[in-house]
């Protein structure tokens, strides 16, 4: 590593004097990546940027100073972890070289190849990363706004830990044969089996400490993410105290009354509930729109191989804000793209190849219970254009009989805490 | 079970299109491979003024809980009536009516 260019690239990052004198910085690297958003796309895009491409000057923009993780905030609910286990420090990074600054991004100028920060400041750069995650529709479901989600949270962005701590607390708080309610989306959305692990974890909790407590599962789609293992594992870890209402039968949630606590369906049935987590319909990031990013379905159309965005050249668009089905939206996902698209964006930069035939790894992992976990895996390839699931590859673990599958659930379970502990060693190490 | 369920707002404007909502809580049990007893509907027919709107004809291949969506213009005030029919004659019936306004 390169000490004296790494200091300089932190000093470029602090003055705009400096940022605006891009001959200076042409003399003393390759090229400029900015990396907008520091989550799994984008602390995985600058890690690896650093680790191939040394002769770069990368910056990071992050509002955040620490990063949350949406996995294993389940595991919060279920009392199996806190916060500070699933919160990340920016310092493994700033140790690689990567310029990181605290700041939101709010514009991008694709022609002129400038990023505009909320303090003013005017990041160049010859290539741009952009990993903003998602936003929700507001709209979507009446009387869901930002102030009814500290009554019902959300708790579908990590943020700065309040939301998923919100919901924690009030769990623990709710009297005894109380019914928390949750609202899941349709598709697309952010963590396609994020909302069942939720329901095993909030069971998980409350069947030792709320075991005549309900769970009222209101879903907008009629099937989801290994429905199957979900469902096994519900009736024989928590018996009757889950039910599962799906959008054909009236699950869909179109209104809500958050000073009374009450969930409207989409035929009129009112449910009151004493806890209530709704998860709003989702689109890609407010930047992305702003940015003119998106196309008329929310969400960033890209290149299936180099997530170059369909309409601004040297602007790469990673995470979930992206469109790249049939890969889930995950942070596995983001990680296994961000690679991709860090040695597409850089190639020309570089002088190195462009990846021609990438592959796409994706791994969920839920947890439903103590020693009772189960997993969904993917491998992805372009074709044409079009990214396919690549045949005979991936699956989901088997189904059966807890007494003929304890110990596979059991090493499951393992095998998902080191994917945590791998994935963010990857992103933050 | 069997709770029929209807969307459609009270009121429209003259010549509006209006989208028809419809659930109905039914298991659709064919008893083709299982050994539950046959539970089928056979068939839901809406009306529009004593007009016939909409009907469809369930067989084996329909979902448990049918939902359907439909649309009808409304150019004067209508009276709607909904009807599911069991296979073994029992009906459920909804009515409801759309007011200019």
């Amino acid at each position: 590593m390169n000490i004296s260019r790494r200091s300089f690239a932190a000093l470029a990052g602090a003055t705009s004097l400096t940022l605006a004198t891009p001959a200076l910085l042409r003399a003393q690297s390759a090229g400029r990546l900015v990396v907008i958003g520091g989550g799994f796309g984008g602390a995985s895009a600058a890690r690896y940027a650093r680790m191939a491409f040394p002769d770069v000057d990368v910056t990071l923009v992050e509002p955040q100073t620490s990063f949350v993780t949406c996995p294993y905030g389940n595991l919060i609910l279920g009392g199996k972890r806190v916060l500070s286990d699933i919160t990340h420090s920016y310092d493994g990074l700033r140790a690689r070289g990567v310029n990181v600054i605290h700041d939101r991004a709010q514009d991008i100028d694709a022609d002129g190849h400038r990023v505009t920060l909320a303090n003013g400041e005017e990041l160049e750069y010859d290539k741009l990363i952009v990993s903003p995650g998602i936003g929700f529709r507001w709209d979507a479901i009446e009387g869901y706004d930002e102030a009814a989600a500290e009554v019902f949270p959300h708790a579908w962005t990590g943020g700065d830990g309040s939301q998923i701590s919100n919901l924690r607390q009030q769990l623990e708080e709710m009297p005894q044969g109380g019914v928390v309610g949750l609202s899941i989306p349709g598709n697309p959305f952010r963590c396609p089996p994020g909302p069942y692990e939720r329901i095993s974890m909030i069971a998980h909790y409350l069947k030792q400490a709320n075991p005549t407590a309900k769970i009222m599962a209101f879903d907008s789609k009629d099937a989801f993410s290994k429905q199957g293992l979900f469902q096994d594992a519900w009736e024989e870890l928590y018996g009757d105290m889950i039910e599962w209402v799906p959008g054909n039968a009236d699950g869909k949630i179109v209104r809500v009354d958050a000073e009374n606590k009450v969930f409207f369906s989409e035929f009129g049935e009112e449910h009151r509930v004493d806890v209530g987590n709704v998860i709003p319909p989702q689109m890609a990031a407010s930047l992305a729109h702003d940015a003119g990013l998106v196309n008329d379905s929310g969400w960033v159309p890209v290149d299936q191989t180099t997530f170059e965005s369909a309409v601004a050249r040297d602007v790469h668009v990673i995470g979930d804000a992206n469109i790249a089905s049939p890969m889930p939206k995950s942070g596995y996902i983001a990680n296994s793209t961000a690679k991709t698209a860090v040695a597409a964006a850089l190639s020309d930069l570089t002088g190195s190849g462009a990846p021609s035939d990438p592959v796409y790894f994706n791994t969920c992992y839920s947890h439903a219970g103590e020693d009772y976990s189960f997993s969904v895996v993917g491998v992805f390839r372009p074709d044409g254009g079009e990214i396919v699931e690549t045949p005979d590859s991936g699956g989901t673990s088997a189904r059966g009989p807890l007494t003929e599958l304890a110990e596979t659930r059991r090493l499951e379970a393992g095998y998902a805490d080191a994917w945590y502990d791998s994935i963010t060693d990857d992103m933050f190490s | 079970m069997s709770t029929p369920r209807v969307l459609i707002p009270d009121t429209a404007a003259a010549g509006e299109v209006i989208q028809i909502r419809t659930l109905i809580d039914h298991p659709m049990i064919t008893a083709v491979s299982s050994d539950l007893p046959r539970d089928m509907l056979d068939r839901f027919e809406v009306t529009m003024n004593g007009e016939p709107l909409f009907a469809y004809d369930f067989y084996n291949g329909s979902a448990e809980n049918p939902t359907f969506t439909f649309f009808a213009r409304i150019d004067a005030a209508a009276d709607f009536v909904f009807v599911w029919t069991h296979e073994d004659g029992e009906t459920f019936t909804v009515e409801r009516s759309v007011a200019i306004g």
